[in-house]
């Protein structure tokens, strides 16, 4: 046991631990039913030759995950959490890390999974799914409440290499923020996956707009912005966004994304980031729901 | 647009015979490599003992559960973004004998002169599609540089392997150099409407 850290596992910190290791494999392996359907109406929808082929597969991919028990993709990604703790929950975010650290590191020993993380500068394994800083954790406070949600967003690196920030200026406007979307998804081409989700993050800093970006992704897919000049920027996007062309893997369609989700926050009057963050077809989540007395609910569309 | 079945590894005329658009799936052997196999191939200078001639290799780093014996039992595998490792494709086929690489997303417009001189296609996979392609790699048949594992190089016996999509052809066309000449046209017309 590290010296740091060290003490007794409290049985809430146990149920977390024993919650992240069965996200993990479970994100992994059995993709949302909102995903599955998004795919099955692409299917119908795509003309391409090229493009109708490669839907097939992925959705024939899915039904041999289904039947095999088997990973959906190879990549296990990056593991990504995202936590919502209430005041009241009877475990600091320090003891939730590490139990979300040990759960990732379990799934991976146990199922076992691809070790993907390495040290950014010398490039080696650091061992099962874990890390400096990873996983990568993102945190939410809230008021009132005494329970904690955690959904586990594993994220591939194909995808995550097809991320973009610009600083547009405001005089840029919305138009500027929809010319750098349709430019970075144009460049991606066939790299991330397509067709997958666009996650766009507007507003706040460049640091914060690229987080934005990041949790529009982990949306369910063509859920729409509670604000409606967001919402309208989302059907705007997803509109032009497949008039590119670029279609299934790149190689020509009438279906380059399945969606595209839209955060913001406000900023600077001199300020007007925009980051796109893209997630691949296989948009894996899953979370669960852990009460103050360490009942756990698995929720299959949060 | 047609289909073909083809027995890997292959010689040059049934590699030209293949065009742009084209179906293809697969049987036979294929091998599996990665960024860090061909920066030891090409940047360090060491010659693995495979026999690449007329190989299809595939750009991959599988989940695999060792045996021991040098022996591995697949899990997962599946087909990473091709573009990364373009800068290798001349060497593959001149000094190897390469003469089709399967990957995900395409290669950038540099592999498609190379490709054309030498006689090598792009084959493009469905990326993520990794448990279906599973189903389709019958035994990893040998290993090699395990020491670069996941990225080791990998002899992968395969049935019904694909289908598969020839994304560039050994005639000069490139359907991503396509795809995208024909959206940054489309993007002039976008942009009038933002």
């Amino acid at each position: 046991m590290d010296a740091v850290g060290a003490g007794p596992v409290r049985p809430v910190e146990r149920v977390v631990e024993d919650a992240a290791a069965y996200l993990y494999v479970w994100a992994l392996k059995d993709i949302p039913q909102d995903l599955r359907d998004a795919l099955g109406a692409a299917r119908e929808r795509e003309t391409s030759v090229p493009g109708r082929r490669v839907l097939d597969t992925i959705v024939r991919n899915v039904e041999v995950a289904d039947r095999e028990d088997n990973l959906v993709c190879q990549d296990t990604g990056i593991a990504v959490y995202y936590c919502r703790v209430g005041e009241g929950f009877p475990l600091h975010p320090a003891r939730i890390y590490e139990a979300l650290r040990r759960g990732t590191e379990r799934a991976t020993v146990e199922h076992p999974l691809r070790s993907n993380t390495v040290h950014t500068l010398t490039r080696q394994n650091t061992g099962p799914n874990v890390g400096y800083r990873v996983p990568i954790v993102h945190w939410e406070f809230v008021t009132g409440r005494d329970d904690l949600d955690v959904k586990c967003v594993p994220k591939g690196s194909g995808s995550e290499n097809m991320s973009f920030l610009r600083m547009c200026v405001p005089a840029d406007g919305v138009a500027g923020i929809k010319r750098f979307v349709l430019d970075s998804i144009v460049g991606a081409g066939g790299k991330p996956c397509p067709p997958g989700i666009v996650g766009v993050g507007i507003g706040g800093t460049a640091d914060y707009a690229m987080h934005l970006a990041k949790e529009a992704i982990a949306r369910p897919i063509g859920t729409r912005n509670p604000d409606p000049e967001v919402a309208r920027l989302e059907d705007d996007l997803y509109g032009l966004l497949n008039e590119t062309g670029i279609g299934p893997m790149g190689l020509g369609g009438d279906v380059t994304v399945l969606q595209c989700h839209v955060e913001h926050a406000d900023t600077h009057m001199t300020l007007n980031p925009v980051a796109v963050n893209y997630q691949c077809w296989a948009a894996r989540r899953a979370s669960a729901h852990v009460t103050a007395d360490g009942d756990v609910r698995y929720d299959r569309d949060a | 647009m047609a289909d073909y079945r083809l027995t890997f590894p292959t010689d040059e005329q049934h590699v030209r015979d293949l065009r742009a658009g084209d179906s293809i799936v697969v049987d036979g052997h294929i091998v599996g490599i990665r960024d860090r196999t061909q920066i030891r191939m090409f940047d360090e200078g060491r010659r693995p003992h495979m026999d690449l001639r007329g190989a299809l290799l595939l750009h991959t780093a599988p989940n695999v559960r060792p045996l021991g014996n040098g022996r591995y039992e697949k899990l997962c595998i599946g087909t990473t973004t091709s573009a990364r490792m373009v800068r290798f494709t001349e060497g593959l086929g001149i000094d190897y004998g390469v003469r089709a690489i399967c990957g995900k997303g395409g290669l950038p417009d540099e592999a498609i002169e190379p490709m054309r001189r030498l006689g090598m296609v792009y084959l493009a996979i469905v990326g993520g599609a990794a448990a279906l392609e599973t189903t389709q790699i019958e035994e990893i048949e040998a290993v090699e540089w395990e020491d670069l594992m996941p990225e080791c190089l990998w002899l992968f016996r395969v049935r019904d392997f694909g289908p598969l999509t020839v994304g560039i052809d050994a005639h000069g066309t490139s359907l991503y150099h396509d795809v995208q000449a024909e959206a940054r046209r489309r993007l002039e017309a976008l942009y009038d409407r933002l």
